[in-house]
């Protein structure tokens, strides 16, 4: 097997194990969507030309409840504001590329593609074919998302609320952060993006808790920085 | 919904995870800006796995028999002993299924 197809399987491997909890997520998505009455094409559509799960979610509430498309814009830019620190934290393994490349890879740059293939960069800096990682994971999280969507829609209001299936939501996200686990600042900063994001929910205007409570909890990380360098 | 509405919305995705890749070189970033950056998830996902765990549907704090909590603490420790992705989300969905199927009935 070449190089580069060893290194696109790597990456299907890697993240298939987080792709367990997509498919209850991109189903409880599609079912939402149906029960919104927007209609199947619609429902696909978003999953195609969004891809990203918190943004066609918070999209659907905020439309669902009225608000403006300005609102909404500017909500799913909130969402999504943590894949602008994904691109700075990868840029460096994808500078090299051509236009074409950065753009494909942009567009299935999802948490979890970003998660394990920044861990496989990390590890193999020196692998010239390292972006096959992304193209791998990105395009199995679009791949399954795709189904999943699919399988939302078709199964409507089928499947059970009981379930309690959007809870999985939590857990993803949660069983991604299993490294942070033993490091105490990590710890802190955990906590403090948390909280604030709690606190902040309903006082925070626009939905954009999550990019307050990041920006508080990076601003945390920069001071833990800056005094662990100083004691050096 | 209208299709102009997904159209701008997916344009917006793009584009936050365009523009840093298109935009910064290699080497740009030193050895403090690499360590900050690492703490990007750990500053990120917590924003969104809280609320939803903490706050009822109507956006009330419920930490009273809240089973969803319970069920977050059991795949933390899971995660934190398995390292274990997997092990971690299946220990957090089999706690809470039976917290609120056997426990709390």
């Amino acid at each position: 097997m070449n190089n580069r197809l060893k290194t696109l399987t790597k990456g299907i491997i890697d993240v298939s194990p987080l792709m367990i909890p997509v498919v209850p997520f991109g189903i409880i998505y599609g079912v939402i969507g149906m029960d919104l009455g927007i209609g199947s094409y619609m429902t696909l559509g978003l999953s195609i030309i969004i891809f990203g799960g918190a943004s066609q979610i918070v999209l659907l509430q905020l439309f669902s409840g009225g608000a403006t498309s300005l609102v909404i814009l500017s909500s799913v830019g909130a969402v999504n504001a943590r894949h602008v620190l994904y691109g700075a934290v990868l840029s460096e393994h994808l500078s090299g590329l051509k236009l074409f490349w950065k753009i494909i890879l942009s567009y299935v740059m999802t948490d979890q593609a970003f998660a394990v293939s920044n861990n496989y960069f990390k590890k193999n800096n020196k692998d010239y074919n390292q972006h096959y990682h992304l193209l791998g994971s990105g395009f199995t999280c679009w791949t399954i998302w795709q189904i999943s969507t699919i399988l939302g829609i078709v199964l409507g209001s089928v499947v059970p609320e009981e379930l309690g299936l959007s809870f999985t939501i939590s857990l993803t996200f949660l069983a991604l952060l299993i490294s942070d686990f033993r490091k105490f600042k990590n710890i802190i900063v955990m906590l403090v993006s948390g909280l604030v994001a709690t606190i902040g929910y309903n006082t925070i205007p626009f939905k954009a808790y999550i990019i307050v409570a990041a920006l508080t909890a990076l601003i945390v990380s920069i001071l833990l920085t800056l005094t662990d360098l100083e004691k050096k | 919904m209208y299709w102009s509405l997904i159209i701008c919305a997916g344009i917006i995705t793009f584009i936050t995870r365009f523009s840093m890749i298109f935009l910064l070189k290699k080497d740009i970033l030193n050895d403090k800006a690499k360590k900050i950056l690492s703490f990007v998830p750990a500053a990120i996902f917590p924003a969104i796995i809280f609320p939803p765990i903490f706050l009822d549907e109507a956006g009330s704090l419920d930490i009273e028999n809240n089973p969803k909590i319970l069920a977050s603490i059991f795949a933390i420790i899971a995660g934190y002993f398995s390292k274990n992705i997997i092990v971690t989300i299946f220990v957090g969905l089999i706690s809470y299924w039976f917290l609120i199927f056997v426990y709390y009935q």
